[in-house]
C-alpha cells in the first residue's frame, strides 16, 4: 500500500531530518486492513532511527503529538483503528510552545 | 403647488437631521467621559500612562465613528464584508495579548493600527539584542527596558486614539483572573508549555475565546481554542508532552518571519472575531512549513466531552485554577531562563578561570567542545575539538589520539580531558558518558562558553 507519511514540529529529527516519505507498507500475513495502530508499528520500525520514545508511548504516539489523516485530525477517524487506504496521507506532528 | 408640498417636508427633515447630528454628538460625549472614567479606574490598577483619548470631532454620520475615524479606517470602510460596522465593532473591542515577544511584536502592531480599541499587554521580560531580528515592534532604543513598555510606546505612536493598558509582570494564575476579565479575546503569544496550558485554563474559567499561536525553527502553528464549539488546548492535549519534546527559539533557533508571519495570522484571527466578520479558524489548525512555502489547513477534533478543563464533567472553577501548578503539571518553569544543571560532583567540575589558568601555563590538555556543529561554526574556544553529545560514543578514538599527540607534543604523560559545551549542561553530560567509559578524569567547564564571556573574555561572543 503506497501511503505517505510526513513528520513536523521536530518529530522529523527522528528519522534523518526528513519530512516526507513516499513508503510502500504491506500487510501483515492474516491481516485484511492496514490500521493507524499497525501503521504505527510499521514506522517505529522502520523509519524512526533515533530516540522512540519521542515518537510513541505505549501502543500509541506521544503526548503532545497531533496525527492526521488525510488532513483530519485521527479522532474524527476513529484514533488507532483508522483504516488506511492506498495513497493516504498521515501527517504526525509535534506541538510547538515557541513564540 | 408641488414645491409648497414639499416645503415642510423639508422642514421636517432638515430637523430631523439637526436632531440626529445632536444625538450622535451626545452620544460621543458620553463615550467620550466613559472612557475617561475607565481610563482613570485602569491607571490606578497598573501605573502605566495612557493617552488621552482623541476627543470627537463634529459628527455627520449615523453610526456613530467620528471624522477622523472614518478618515483613518477608511480602506477598511470601503470593504463591503467589514464595512463600518465591522470597523466599530472593533472600536469597541478589547484584546489582550501575553507575550510582546516573536510573536506578540506584529500582532499588536496590526492590532494597534486596526483600531481595536483597547490592547492589553502582558510580559515582565526586557527587550535584548538577540530578540530584534523577529521582535520587530522593539527599537534599539529600548534595549534593557521592558518589552511592555517598548511595545506599549509603538502603539501609540501607531495609533494615539485607541487605549494601551500595560501589565509589566509575569503572568501568573495569582493575576490571570483579575487581568483576562477585562478582555474580549485572549491572544497567547507565549514561549512555553505551563503558560500555554495557565493561558488556557483561565479561557475556559472566564469562557473567553484564545487565539493561540506557536512558532519555532522554520514552522508554526495557530488555531482558535474555547470558542464557538471548538475544542480548549487541554481537549487537544490532556497530557503535556515530555520536557525534550519542547524545543526553545534560544537552543533550536527561530527564523525571524516565521513567528511574524504567525503573529499576524493571529491579529487576523483576532480582528475576525473581535469584528463578528468572517469564519474563524476554530475546529481547524493551520501549520505552516517556512521551507517548504506550504501552508496547510487540517480539520481538528470539537469540544471533547471527556476534557479536564471544558468537558461536561469538569468542575474546573477558578479556585481550582488560581491552586494549580502548572510548572509542576508540566515539569517545566514558567520563566525561560535555561535551566543551570548539578548532574556532577563538584571535583568533576572546573571554573572558566581555572581552565583559563591552565591553558595560560601551557598544561597539557584537550578540550572537546560538544556542542552540535552548527553551534561550534558560529564560535569556539582555540584549539577545541568538535565532538558532539549525540556522536562522542561513536568518537571515542578521536579523543584518544588527540590525547596522545597532545602527551607526545608536550613530552608529558597523563595530558588532561575537558568539555565544554553552551552553557555547562551538555558538557556535565559528556563527562558523566566519558566517565563511564573510561576516561574517569574528564571535567567540565562550568557554565561553558556563557561563562567563559562573563568571566574570562568580554569580547567573546555570546550567542
Amino acid at each position: 500500500m503506497q501511503l505517505t507519511l510526513e513528520f513536523g514540529g521536530g518529530l522529523e529529527l527522528l528519522c534523518d531530518s526528513k519530512k516526507v516519505h513516499h513508503v510502500n507498507v504491506d500487510l501483515s500475513d492474516g491481516e485484511e486492513k492496514l490500521t493507524m495502530k499497525g501503521l504505527l508499528s510499521w514506522a517505529k520500525t522502520n523509519l524512526i532511527k533515533e530516540r522512540p520514545e519521542m515518537f510513541m508511548k505505549g501502543d500509541t504516539v506521544r503526548p503532545g503529538v497531533l496525527v492526521l489523516v488525510n488532513d483530519c485530525d485521527w479522532e474524527l477517524s476513529g484514533h488507532l483503528d483508522t483504516t488506511l487506504e492506498d495513497k493516504d496521507v498521515v501527517v504526525f506532528i509535534s506541538t510547538l510552545h515557541g513564540g | 403647488m408641488e414645491s409648497q408640498r414639499e416645503e415642510p417636508n423639508r422642514k421636517i427633515l432638515d430637523e430631523i437631521d439637526a436632531l440626529k447630528a445632536q444625538k450622535s454628538d451626545i452620544e460621543a460625549r458620553i463615550s467620550s467621559l466613559e472612557s475617561q472614567l475607565r481610563d482613570s479606574s485602569l491607571a490606578k490598577q497598573c501605573n502605566g500612562a495612557f493617552p488621552s483619548i482623541s476627543t470627537v470631532a463634529s459628527n455627520h454620520s449615523r453610526h456613530g465613528l467620528p471624522s477622523d475615524a472614518i478618515y483613518r479606517y477608511s480602506r477598511h470602510l470601503l470593504l463591503p464584508s467589514f464595512g463600518v460596522q465591522g470597523q466599530s465593532n472593533l472600536l469597541k473591542s478589547s484584546v489582550l495579548v501575553v507575550g510582546a515577544g516573536g510573536l506578540g511584536s506584529p500582532a499588536l502592531l496590526y492590532l494597534a493600527a486596526c483600531g481595536v480599541g483597547r490592547i492589553g499587554i502582558v510580559d515582565h521580560d526586557v527587550v535584548e539584542l538577540n530578540n530584534m531580528h523577529r521582535q520587530v515592534i522593539h527599537t534599539e532604543a529600548y534595549i534593557g527596558k521592558s518589552k511592555v513598555e517598548s511595545a506599549a510606546a509603538a502603539c501609540r505612536s501607531i495609533n494615539s486614539t485607541i487605549e494601551i493598558v500595560e501589565y509589566r509582570e509575569a503572568l501568573r494564575t495569582s493575576n490571570a483572573l483579575e487581568i483576562f476579565s477585562k478582555f474580549d479575546l485572549i491572544i497567547d503569544a507565549t514561549d512555553n508549555a505551563p503558560s500555554r496550558y495557565m493561558i488556557n485554563d483561565c479561557c475556559v474559567v472566564l469562557k473567553k475565546p484564545l487565539v493561540s499561536g506557536a512558532a519555532v525553527g522554520l514552522e508554526g502553528q495557530l488555531t482558535i481554542y474555547n470558542y464557538q464549539g471548538g475544542p480548549c488546548y487541554r481537549c487537544l492535549f490532556p497530557t503535556p508532552p515530555p520536557v525534550t519534546a519542547c524545543q526553545r527559539c534560544s537552543d533550536s533557533g527561530v527564523l525571524g518571519v516565521v513567528p511574524g508571519v504567525i503573529g499576524i495570522l493571529q491579529a487576523l484571527e483576532a480582528i475576525k472575531i473581535a469584528s463578528n466578520v468572517g469564519e474563524p479558524l476554530s475546529g481547524r489548525m493551520l501549520l505552516f512549513d517556512a521551507l517548504s512555502g506550504r501552508i496547510r489547513v487540517v480539520k481538528i477534533r470539537g469540544q471533547s466531552p471527556q476534557c479536564e478543563a471544558c468537558g461536561e464533567k469538569s468542575t474546573f472553577n477558578p479556585e481550582q485554577f488560581r491552586e494549580f501548578d502548572y510548572e509542576k503539571f508540566t515539569q517545566t518553569p514558567l520563566s525561560t531562563a535555561p535551566p543551570k544543571l548539578n548532574l556532577i560532583p563538584v571535583e568533576s567540575r572546573i571554573s572558566c578561570k581555572e581552565y583559563n589558568e591552565k591553558v595560560v601555563n601551557g598544561e597539557a590538555h584537550i578540550l572537546v567542545d560538544v556542542r552540535p556543529a552548527h553551534h561550534f561554526d558560529i564560535i569556539s574556544l582555540p584549539n577545541s575539538l568538535n565532538i558532539p553529545l549525540s556522536s562522542l560514543e561513536a568518537r571515542l578514538s578521536e579523543i584518544s589520539a588527540a590525547l596522545k599527540e597532545e602527551e607526545t607534543r608536550k613530552s608529558v604523560s597523563g595530558a588532561r580531558l575537558y568539555t565544554v559545551c553552551r552553557r555547562g549542561n551538555d558538557s556535565q553530560r559528556a563527562v558523566q558518558l566519558l566517565h563511564k567509559l573510561g576516561f574517569t578524569s574528564a571535567k567540565d567547564i562550568v557554565g561553558g562558553l556563557t561563562s567563559w564571556q562573563t568571566e574570562v573574555d568580554p569580547d567573546f561572543p555570546a550567542y
